[in-house]
């Protein structure tokens, strides 16, 4: 997995079915990477559930939150839309799994992402990074305290 | 995890303000998981007795249950004429049928003054109050509904049957 200070490598995904994201296209605003292995899959939506409802204490923190799995588009467009998820899916399917790899968060063994969380600052580094147990919904308040640090180190 | 904001006086206790024991749960009023965990709390306080006081806190997930905030709201909006636990059972009984006109029929069934109640559901403190106690749950590390506290450190057992009782009764003897 990344450490933390360390230049968060750059990518391009469908978010859409036909649209791509590319994170560097996002400077100057935070960006949450929210890893996670399946769409449909219990613990999944609840985190996703939960995120949807952070949204706007994620906008004030000028952070913009990115799922990722190795879905494809059209499974993540049907999902979104069952779920009423306001925020991007991104589909690391092809090749499958590259970006979680990037990130040392690929679980090998069972072809899915790890469930991991990275805050990037303004500038694409790595501020705070979290792995937690596949079962286990690792909730929001991490990456709150994640967004307060960097905005009190910023005032220093 | 840590209760981060401490049970005070904007809180609504069941049971004995000096009870040994404090159950917090964060709850969404159209959480199917809440409505079932709903008379397993109920029989909980009965079997605890004074030992325990309970606290609600609201953690609705809107964009998936759009009626649990107003729900949440009418709750907040009874306990201004002190019926506040009337009208979160009442709710939780008729979790299936949470619409704005339903709402009203509950605060009418627990004898609300009701030009009151359809006043103070629209104040905006008593929302504040609701998102507040979202904030204040999230940042305590909860990430789904029902999430219980026990004297202030998260619960992460099985609040199924009576596990929740059992483990209380052995943990307080």
């Amino acid at each position: 997995m990344l450490l933390t200070q360390s230049q968060a490598p750059d990518f391009e995904l469908y978010a859409t079915p036909d649209q791509k994201l590319k994170l560097s296209s996002l400077q100057g605003k935070r960006v949450i990477l929210a890893f996670y292995p399946a769409d449909w899959s219990p613990v999944c939506s609840d985190q996703m559930a939960l995120y949807n409802e952070m949204l706007d204490y994620f906008h004030k923190a000028n952070a913009q939150l990115l799922g990722i799995s190795v879905d494809g588009k059209w499974c993540h467009m049907s999902f979104s839309a069952d779920r009423k998820l306001h925020f991007p899916l991104l589909a690391d399917f092809e090749p499958k799994g590259a970006v979680a790899k990037a990130y040392g968060v690929y679980n090998e063994e069972i072809g899915e992402c790890k469930r991991a969380l990275f805050v990037i600052d303004e500038n694409g580094t790595i501020a705070w990074s979290y792995l937690s147990p596949v079962g286990v919904n690792p909730g929001a308040d991490g990456i709150m305290d994640a967004l307060e640090e960097m905005d009190k180190n910023k005032k220093v | 995890m840590a209760l981060r904001t401490p049970v005070n006086e904007t809180d609504y206790l069941f049971g004995p303000t000096q009870a040994p024991i404090e159950l917090v749960e964060y709850g969404d009023y159209q959480c199917p998981y809440c409505g079932k965990a709903y008379p397993i709390v109920k029989g909980l306080l009965q079997q605890v007795g004074d030992q325990l006081k309970f606290v609600f806190r609201n953690f609705p997930l809107s964009k998936i249950h759009p009626q649990a905030r107003m729900a949440a709201i009418a709750a907040e909006a009874a306990g201004l004429q002190h019926k506040y636990w009337e009208m979160h059972d009442v709710i939780y009984e008729n979790q299936k049928r949470l619409h704005h006109t339903a709402l009203l029929e509950y605060a009418a069934s627990i004898g609300l003054q009701m030009d009151q109640f359809t006043a103070d559901m629209e104040r905006e403190d008593l929302a504040a109050k609701v998102d507040g106690h979202f904030y204040s749950g999230m940042r305590s590390g909860v990430s789904a509904t029902p999430t219980f506290f026990i004297n202030g450190e998260k619960y992460t057992g099985s609040w199924e049957n009576d596990d929740l009782l059992k483990y209380i009764k052995s943990t307080f003897p």
